[in-house]
């Protein structure tokens, strides 16, 4: 799978709060949380973004809360991938559980400014900066994460669990 | 092994498991609220499960936006209580039973040492304090493994921190995890299990115990955890409503990293804003005026958080350009306040004394922010925007400098006031 598209750069430690306010949490619609993405780290940025574009951040991306409405609502917004530095644990995990494609690259993250146009190929995990002519790296996905890529998320793989039990 | 690994392999029904596994571990305990549990429940029945692993380890708590803030929040709460009732679940707390979930699970001896709890919120890791492990999942963690009764880990590298010396008056766990997260960074522990020991955690009451590994998430840690001893026995005889085992680790433990603070070094700690590691003594923050002053949430709403604000504020008054909000975290804590006193010395200090909610603690209700508005809380985060407008600010500090700093109305330390 081939993800190309515009980036949007983040700094340090943005948070879930920052990614969507809690504020908006009385619903878990994913349309209405894509309403206010990274809304209090840009107040533009919900009507900025276009589907297709890239997040690209650095280290510590989506520290704080465990909300789910986060990545629920970066997809929701037609973001194709975060690529960070580093990601916060539960942050993490949300992400490969409903199917966020997410990529951790120190050099990426260092390299890519606004608007650069990339490609990341997420079988192999190689980043093309397009705008710069240049290639980066992502750590290996571990392969259980893999497992539950192909599986299409969390509750797929669970529900194949449950049938062949 | 680390008290945390050996925790995770009882539960992956291992002798042994290290750092960096994958493994896939047995559950004792559930959790979500009714911002996270609305998502697990749809999930959940996307799975194919027709009932809940067990009935009577699925604890559904509405405490964020309860008692229902907005049509949307009561929907939410509707959920929870929908699901409760078609699953017959032994565990759902309707307002009025329901506290702040950290301070309500543990006071209710539904968390035990040796548990293994995985809970839609990022301060599930509180239990820690009781010698369980515990850790925040996503939603969908949650619908998996209420219809599993398992969850998929990475075994964590452990992180020791050792405090010693003795305690200066009016610092308490919350200035001593302040203090840690501003000396490692709101990553410093990322993937990492804390583990907190030494002569100071010795002598540290569990509620002070619950409130560090409450914020270990704020230092990116998977899990805070106490090795359990006798204030850890003392605490769960008479509550336990499961039987539980203590763990201990071994002499020859790994640890990726090992960190000494003297306790005698550290003084009453604020966080300002907008990360919880941009920490500074209190003393230092004289010249910054204060428009809220929140005590509560699952960090510090417990009964001897209330009491330590009680003892600063009995006789005084909230400045009059402040407003102060106290909450105790749950039923159990309001009647005791009530009983001693505590509920009387707020009011007639001009705070108001609220039942339990999570409330302003994530800007959810019970005291926003306006631009340009300052609060100091006992919460645990103070991100761009956490208590209302983006442009708002939230300075974190215990019980005791938010009491002083409410009758100051800038932030002040104790001895100011007393």
């Amino acid at each position: 799978m081939i993800l190309k598209g515009k980036v949007w750069k983040f700094g340090n430690n943005i948070d879930t709060d920052a990614i969507i306010p809690a504020r908006y949490l009385n619903t878990s619609d994913p349309k209405e949380l894509a309403k206010h993405i990274m809304e209090d780290a840009d107040k533009d940025f919900p009507s900025k973004v276009r589907a297709g574009d890239l997040i690209v951040a650095e280290a510590n991306f989506g520290c704080g809360s465990s909300r789910e409405h986060a990545p629920i609502a970066i997809k929701a917004a037609g973001i194709q991938a975060v690529v960070a530095k580093s990601f916060a644990r539960i942050f993490y995990r949300n992400a490969f559980n409903i199917g966020l494609p997410i990529f951790e690259s120190e050099e990426a993250s260092g390299r890519i400014k606004e608007g650069d146009e990339i490609e990341v190929d997420a079988d192999g995990g190689v980043i093309k900066n397009i705008t710069k002519g240049e290639k980066y790296t992502a750590k290996p996905i571990p392969p259980f994460m893999q497992e539950l890529i192909s599986a299409g998320g969390l509750i797929e793989w669970t529900k194949r669990r449950i049938k062949a039990s | 092994m680390t008290i945390t690994e050996k925790i995770l392999a009882a539960h992956a029904g291992r002798d042994k498991v290290s750092a960096g596994e994958l493994i896939n571990a047995k559950v004792d305990l559930i959790l979500a609220n009714d911002i996270t549990a609305p998502i697990s429940i749809t999930e959940f029945k996307k799975t194919g499960a027709k009932e809940v692993f067990d009935k009577d380890r699925v604890a559904l708590i509405p405490d964020h936006f309860a008692p229902q803030k907005d049509i949307k929040a009561a929907e939410q709460c509707k959920m929870l209580k929908d699901f409760s009732r078609e699953h017959n679940l032994g565990l759902y707390f309707e307002v009025g039973r329901m506290g702040v979930e950290h301070a309500l699970l543990p006071e209710q001896g539904l968390v035990v040492p040796g548990d293994l709890v995985i809970g839609a919120d990022s301060h599930t890791c509180t239990y820690g304090a009781l010698g369980a492990f515990s850790t925040g999942v996503g939603s969908t963690d949650v619908a998996s493994a209420m219809a599993t009764g398992e969850c998929w880990f990475k075994v964590p590298e452990s992180m020791k921190f050792i405090y010693y010396g003795k305690l200066n008056r009016w610092v308490s766990g919350k200035d001593l995890i302040l203090h840690t997260i501003g000396d490692i960074g709101v990553d410093g522990a990322l993937y990492r299990a804390m583990e907190f020991e030494g002569e100071t955690i010795s002598s540290l009451k569990m509620s002070g115990r619950l409130t560090m590994c409450n914020m270990a998430i704020e230092a990116g840690g998977k899990n805070g955890i106490i090795v359990p001893d006798k204030i850890t026995e003392d605490y769960v005889k008479g509550r336990a409503k499961r039987g539980y085992k203590f763990y201990a680790s071994d002499k020859d433990a790994a640890y990726v990293e090992i960190k000494e603070y003297d306790c005698s070094k550290i003084l009453p700690t604020v966080s300002c804003p907008h990360l919880p590691s941009n920490t500074k003594p209190a003393a230092d923050l004289s010249s910054v005026s204060i428009d809220q002053v929140v005590v509560g949430s699952c960090t510090n709403g417990r009964i001897e958080d209330l009491r330590e604000a009680a003892e600063i504020i009995k006789g005084k008054k909230v400045s009059p350009n402040t407003r102060m909000i106290v909450i105790p975290a749950t039923q159990q804590i309001f009647l005791q306040a009530v009983k001693e006193g505590l509920a009387e010395i707020f009011v007639n200090a001009d705070a108001v004394f609220s039942t339990p909610t999570c409330g302003p603690c994530l800007g959810g209700h019970m005291g926003i922010l306006a631009k340009g508005e300052r609060a100091i809380a006992t919460t645990n985060r103070n991100f761009v925007g956490r208590m209302g407008h983006p442009e708002s600010e939230v300075y974190l500090s215990n019980p005791a400098v938010a009491a002083a700093s409410a009758i100051l109305g800038r932030i002040g330390t104790p001895e100011e006031v007393i």
